[in-house]
């Protein structure tokens, strides 16, 4: 059906999950009185994204086959000298596929939930924040203008914040949600700099009319240097991306955010939110091509992230620590794909992506569940027997992440790798190196968790930290550590997840990249940018790009990768222990994971305080009470302790002060005059 | 000799200068102290109606009338408040008189 | 050879100095408050050789009969210690000497520098204000009129003080009426043998201002005791 984009349509599809993030968390939780019992909770959030996927598909539908657009303001929210704030829709191509992700997995993650977090006392909490993140990220993806796309990313960092710290008396879950929220305001410093300069200089926070001054801005200075004007504000609003999206250095907080439930990793830091600052940098491609600076720092700051973050999945042992460093590197590609001015390819990965990190974070928490929580893979083992769908589906999601021909995350990583080797930015050559030796090692570690987890000898019973579950009944008295597999609202999921993962990438390459679905939405400047170009001439279609792929690196060394991590966890276990005691300072730098969390603590965070103390001690206590405040009393004091020997309270003495006051003034006038 | 405006000036002056001294002198004996005033009073008087004379402006006189008056207004108050003073102090010693002391 | 005017001149002006000055270092109070009369007497001489009358006058009859006396009253009703007082007396002498030298220089450097006058302005020198011409206009341009009629200073004076000087007057009355009534609020004492009584206190009075309820035993214990073994006894 066709239909024109309409105001009411496109305002329901934030506000239905607002409304059952509401009602969920004001009715359903302590907070309201506990009015709402689980199954009305679960079911009023599930119906708000419900109607929200349908009418994101429907607007998708509109936008892809109608070619319908929307960009108007819905409210203005004040107007301050010539700034106007409104809050308003910009729906077209990029925003119509965001809004689908985003619904999309959203659901699968709260059909998730109410199998995963059965047993959790803040069952109604977590369904009232995973719909008010489906809010926030909708909100930012929908906005046209700046404003309420900060809006959004502060939103979605909030949530983010109570997602992660959702077991709030666990403290490492505090210190992870506080860090994720610290680094991300990091980034933000970055970009309301970058939107502070569009403001001053644009005059204006609508993308369509700052865009429509880029040509302006192109030939500016930031005042009081010679640095270009829109390099600045590209790299300002880059950090913010940085911050939101995990680049390095900022990267610090992904990791730990695996503190959180597993549902919110596949939603927010695999899918959704992470990839706010790769929407974003393609929202601003306009900007971005005026800028080679920007986009070589953009580059090589994806190309770091790519590679070196793939080293550190190599040596992790939690299940999720191993796909978090995973969507690092995967959030490095589609930085690299950015810089290389493919936005297009980079946010075509963005879905594909989006898809199958979903499912192996879902994946893998099944099978957490299914160990009884626990998470080290060198205690698991020869699973696919106990657990046959998320077994499959598993695979499926690492196949594709390895980019395995036909799959969709071969199309969108293998377009990646060649718009990188056509572009000519400096950081190129490196980043064409980075994202092809990260193929090798994305392929390795996926396929190391997957053959400790799902393959091998079962060694559940050789875990050294293992805890007696009370919650589980156990048959009669003895340890059964043996896993089953997971409810049906578990799987199901997990199967419909591995649908796109496995055929979107096929079906919407065409569209996406070489033909007109980007073409309002994102700007290239071909001539100097050729990497799409190029793409599109070497580009005959999804079956010959398949078919080629068995002539290129990228899947031989991805095969190397399968067939090495299949040796050194299948048939020679010993292998890797070898390996690390030989390379015994590499591994040591990958466990600290290079140190950084060491800088931060002990530098950044430990002078933080110190500055404080500081000037709490230094300039708060002695100088403004010590100082001023009791400087000024003590002043007095000594002042009035001096001028009080003229108040003696002899009258001889106030007559003599008289005389002599009139002496003196006499002689004034006398001689003095 | 003639007797000029001079002359009486300077008697107002001495005056003026003797009353200042016994001030200086006599500054713990309240009584003496408000002879002493009186006494310059006198003094500016004295220079009043000597101006008024010689330069034949009544005006002098009439401010002496005033000056007068006042000057008994104060020496009445001044007394009483003595009185009160010695019955409170059995001494008009200014010396213990400090209680305003700052 | 001087005129009579100068040798009276100088002989008041010599015994109003030292008079004066023994006011200051007398050591008994009752001396300093006579000779501040004797000082008065001279001064009205003075002025009456000014031809002030009614001024000299008006200080024998005001200041002499009325201040004096009042400073004499205070003088002898006090029992005071005086020698107490006159410690350390003519240690200040040469510095209060030497202020008061230097005033004297001073204003008579003033005084006399600005003030050459030397032929008194008279004798049409009283005011001739015709008693029907009152605004303060025209009897200061009156001033300066020579007419031929001579008017008693006292004359000119009540006209001058209740034409132009009406609201000074009447000013002056409600300082003393003040001072009045401040002097003896200052020092009125009730007498303390009177038995009379307050009617506004006697209305006030309450019932518990006069008679207070106090719960006591009949009898003190230690009381009973002792009674018992008497009655046993």
């Amino acid at each position: 059906m066709s239909q024109t984009l309409q105001t009411s349509n496109l305002l329901a599809v934030p506000l239905a999950p607002l409304v059952g993030s509401v009602l969920a968390g004001v009715f359903g939780t302590h907070f309201g009185g506990n009015w709402l019992g689980r199954r009305i909770t679960h079911s009023l959030t599930i119906l708000g994204v419900l109607v929200a996927f349908v009418l994101s598909m429907q607007t998708l539908w509109s936008v892809a086959a109608d070619g319908a657009r929307f960009n108007e303001t819905l409210y203005t929210w004040m107007v301050v000298g010539s700034l106007k704030m409104e809050i308003g829709f910009l729906i077209d191509g990029l925003t119509a596929m965001m809004m689908c992700v985003v619904t999309f997995v959203s659901l699968m993650v709260h059909i998730y939930t109410i199998g995963y977090m059965e047993e959790d006392e803040g069952y109604n909490r977590f369904f009232s924040y995973i719909s008010l993140f489906t809010f926030s990220m909708l909100m930012l993806v929908m906005s046209n203008n700046m404003l309420q796309l900060f809006f959004g990313w502060e939103a979605v960092g909030l949530v983010s914040y109570l997602l992660i710290g959702f077991w709030f008396n666990k403290p490492t879950a505090i210190f992870a949600n506080m860090k994720a929220f610290l680094v991300n305001r990091v980034g933000d410093f970055g970009f309301i700099l970058g939107i502070g300069l569009i403001v001053a200089f644009a005059g204006t926070l609508n993308y369509t009319e700052a865009f429509a001054k880029s040509a302006d801005l192109a030939v500016l200075n930031l005042p009081g240097t010679d640095w270009m004007l829109v390099t600045v504000i590209c790299i300002c609003l880059f950090i913010g991306a940085m911050g939101k999206s995990a680049q390095f250095p900022l990267h610090v907080w992904l990791p730990d955010s695996m503190e959180g439930p597993t549902p919110i990793s596949a939603l927010i830091h695999a899918a959704t939110m992470v990839t706010a600052g790769i929407f974003m940098v393609a929202r601003m491609s306009p900007l971005f091509e005026l800028s080679d600076t920007a986009l070589n720092l953009v580059m090589a700051i994806g190309a770091i992230t790519a590679l070196f973050m793939g080293f550190l999945g190599l040596i992790q042992n939690d299940i999720k620590r191993v796909v978090a460093y995973s969507t690092l590197s995967q959030l490095g590609y589609m930085t690299v794909a950015l810089g290389a001015s493919a936005y297009s390819v980079a946010v075509f990965h963005l879905m594909t992506h989006a898809f199958f990190k979903a499912l192996l974070f879902l994946g893998a928490g099944s099978v957490i569940m299914g160990m009884h929580h626990n998470q080290d893979i060198r205690w698991m083992g020869g699973v696919r027997k106990y657990m046959p769908i998320t077994w499959i589906t598993s695979l499926l999601g690492s196949l594709a992440l390895i980019g395995t021909p036909f799959f969709s995350g071969f199309y969108s990583k293998d377009s990646i790798i060649e718009a990188v080797a056509e572009s000519t930015l400096p950081a190129a050559g490196f980043a064409h190196f980075a994202v092809l030796a990260g193929v090798f090692v994305t392929a390795f570690y996926s396929f190391r968790m997957y053959f400790l987890v799902f393959h091998g000898p079962e060694r559940y019973d050789q875990n050294p930290d293992a805890h007696h579950d009370d919650h589980h009944a156990h048959d009669g008295g003895h340890h059964d550590h043996t896993p089953h597999e997971s409810p049906w609202v578990v799987t199901v999921p997990l199967l419909l997840l591995a649908i796109p993962s496995v055929v979107i990438g096929y079906f919407t390459i065409d569209a996406m990249l070489f033909g007109d679905f980007f073409k309002d939405a994102i700007f290239v400047n071909a001539d100097k940018h050729e990497a799409m170009h190029e793409l599109g001439h070497a580009y005959h279609g999804a079956i010959a790009m398949a078919m080629h792929a068995f002539s290129s690196a990228p899947f031989w060394l991805a095969f190397a990768g399968v067939v090495s991590s299949y040796y050194m966890y299948m048939i020679n276990p010993s292998v890797p222990a070898a390996i690390k005691r030989a390379c015994m300072p590499i591994f040591t730098l990958f466990e600290n994971k290079y140190y950084m969390d060491w800088i931060n603590e002990n530098i950044l965070a430990r002078g933080a305080r110190a500055l404080g103390t500081g000037l709490w001690k230094g300039g708060d206590q002695s100088v403004i009470d010590g100082g001023i405040v009791n400087g000024s009393w003590k002043l007095v004091g000594a002042v009035s302790v001096v001028t009080r020997q003229l108040q003696s309270g002899y009258l001889y003495h106030y007559a003599l002060a008289m005389i002599v006051g009139v002496f003196l003034l006499m002689t004034w006038f006398v001689w003095l005059k | 000799m003639n007797i000029t405006l001079g002359h009486y000036l300077t008697v107002g002056a001495i005056l003026f200068a003797l009353s200042v001294i016994g001030i200086f002198l006599n500054r713990k004996n309240l009584i003496v102290l408000l002879m002493a005033i009186e006494l310059m009073l006198l003094a500016v008087n004295m220079n009043f109606v000597a101006f008024s004379h010689y330069l034949g402006d009544l005006h002098g006189q009439i401010f002496v009338f005033f000056i007068l008056t006042v000057a008994a207004a104060e020496s009445a108050i001044g007394l009483a408040i003595l009185v009160q003073l010695f019955r409170n102090k059995s001494s008009i010693n200014v010396d213990e008189l400090n209680t305003l002391k700052g | 050879m001087m005129d009579a005017q100068s040798a009276l001149f100088y002989a008041f002006s010599a015994v109003l100095l030292f008079a004066s000055f023994r006011v200051i270092t007398s050591r008994n109070p009752v001396h300093a408050a006579l000779y501040l009369v004797l000082a008065f007497f001279q001064a009205s001489g003075l002025w009456m050789l000014l031809e002030a009358e009614f001024l000299s006058i008006a200080l024998v009859l005001v200041y002499v009969g009325a201040v004096m006396v009042l400073f004499l009253f205070v003088v002898m009703m006090l029992d005071v210690n005086i020698d107490s007082m006159r410690v350390g007396f003519w240690k200040h002498f040469p510095l209060a000497a030497t202020m008061g030298a230097v005033i004297a220089l001073e204003l008579a450097a003033v005084l006399l520098g600005g003030f050459r006058v030397t032929v008194p302005h008279t004798p049409q020198f009283p005011v001739m204000v015709t008693p029907t011409a009152v605004d303060a206009a025209t009897s200061a341009v009156a001033v300066g009129h020579m007419v031929a009629t001579e008017v008693s200073n006292t004359k000119a004076l009540g006209v001058l003080l209740y034409t132009e000087y009406l609201y000074p007057v009447q000013v002056a009355a409600l300082i003393l009426l003040v001072a009045l009534i401040a002097a003896i609020a200052l020092t009125l004492r009730e007498r303390k043998d009177t038995k009379a009584q307050n009617p506004a206190e006697q209305v006030r009075v309450k019932a518990s201002d006069r008679v207070s309820l106090v719960k006591m035993d009949p009898v003190k214990a230690d009381v009973a005791s002792a009674i018992e073994p008497e009655k046993s006894a």
